[in-house]
């Protein structure tokens, strides 16, 4: 392992570089062919909607892994994420449009744990509204 | 109807063992757009001090769907209508990375089965060693039975 942070250098309220990640209907057909989730309220709008969704929504472990990118960009190495949890609060509806939906990830350290380790909280948005709830990571940092 | 509580504590194991394949972590970090090199390239995971590469930290999800036919949630006598299904919550506890040649067991327990409101919680857990047996991960999804509950109008 060989994250690039040093536990000595970090403060909790330190802020992690967030960004944004675009979520396209695109995304979600790549994503479900590779995790293998290929629920069809996540590509086809027909029957998203006729199930009460207002349209086409991303794969919550889709969200999760895009938010958990905000660590592992911060840290380099992504062995140094020791556990990671999320609640999905509220859905992310994908248009069907060159832009789709924009994913706003911010992050921020928490907590300073034994071993080197630390906490950082995430906060995941799409326009304005959050999307994942009590997303935490711990990180172990050299 | 409410989902069977006698099966909180039951163990699905899963006998055929999951071989996580070099091409499949790749795919999996196209997918999420990802180019950490850790992904891919095997000179780089190795420089990071791994045998090969290594998967992201929710690449775990791929085993945990590749087997759901064996477990709780396809289980008939368990009663869950998957029509009604929305994913709750979700945790990944890495004891170590994932990594390209691992071939990786599981066994999937049901944790708990309890009342939210009008909907039901249907939480399980996921225990994955490796081949000698190690501790890889544990995996706990929360799903969120809608309208299930005892008592509600479903």
């Amino acid at each position: 392992m060989s994250a690039s942070i040093n536990y000595d250098d970090v403060e909790v309220g330190d802020e992690l570089p967030g960004r944004t990640f675009p979520v396209t209907r695109a995304s979600l057909v790549a994503y479900a062919g590779a995790s293998g989730d290929f629920n069809v309220i996540h590509w086809n709008e027909r029957v998203a909607k006729s199930v009460g969704l207002p349209n086409v929504i991303a794969h919550g472990m889709f969200t999760m892994a895009e938010a958990g990118r905000v660590v592992t960009d911060w840290v380099g190495d992504p062995g140094a994420v020791l556990d990671y949890s999320v609640r999905f609060s509220s859905p992310v509806v994908v248009p069907d449009d060159d832009t789709g939906a924009t994913l706003s990830v911010t992050g921020v350290v928490a907590e300073k744990l034994d071993a080197n380790r630390v906490a950082v909280d995430l906060t995941a948005t799409v326009e304005g509204s959050t999307v994942l709830s009590k997303a935490r990571a711990v990180v172990q940092l050299a | 109807m409410p989902l069977n509580r006698d099966y909180i504590g039951r163990k699905y194991p899963i006998a055929e063992p999951y071989e996580v394949a070099r091409e499949i972590i790749r795919r999996f970090a196209a997918a999420i757009g990802d180019p950490n090199p850790l992904y891919t390239d095997r000179a780089a995971a190795q420089a990071a001090g791994y045998d090969d590469v290594v998967a992201p930290p929710t690449f775990l999800v791929t085993l945990n769907l590749r087997y759901a036919g064996d477990g709780p949630v396809a289980d008939p006598e368990l009663g869950l209508d998957y029509s009604r299904v929305v994913h709750g919550e979700q945790r990944f506890t890495h004891h170590r990375p994932v990594r390209a040649g691992d071939v990786l067991s599981i066994v999937n327990t049901v944790d708990d089965i309890r009342d939210a409101g009008a909907n039901e919680l249907l939480v399980t857990r996921t225990v994955i060693t490796d081949a000698a047996g190690e501790p890889v991960a544990d995996t706990v999804s929360t799903l969120v039975s809608r309208g299930t509950a005892s008592g509600s109008a479903a």
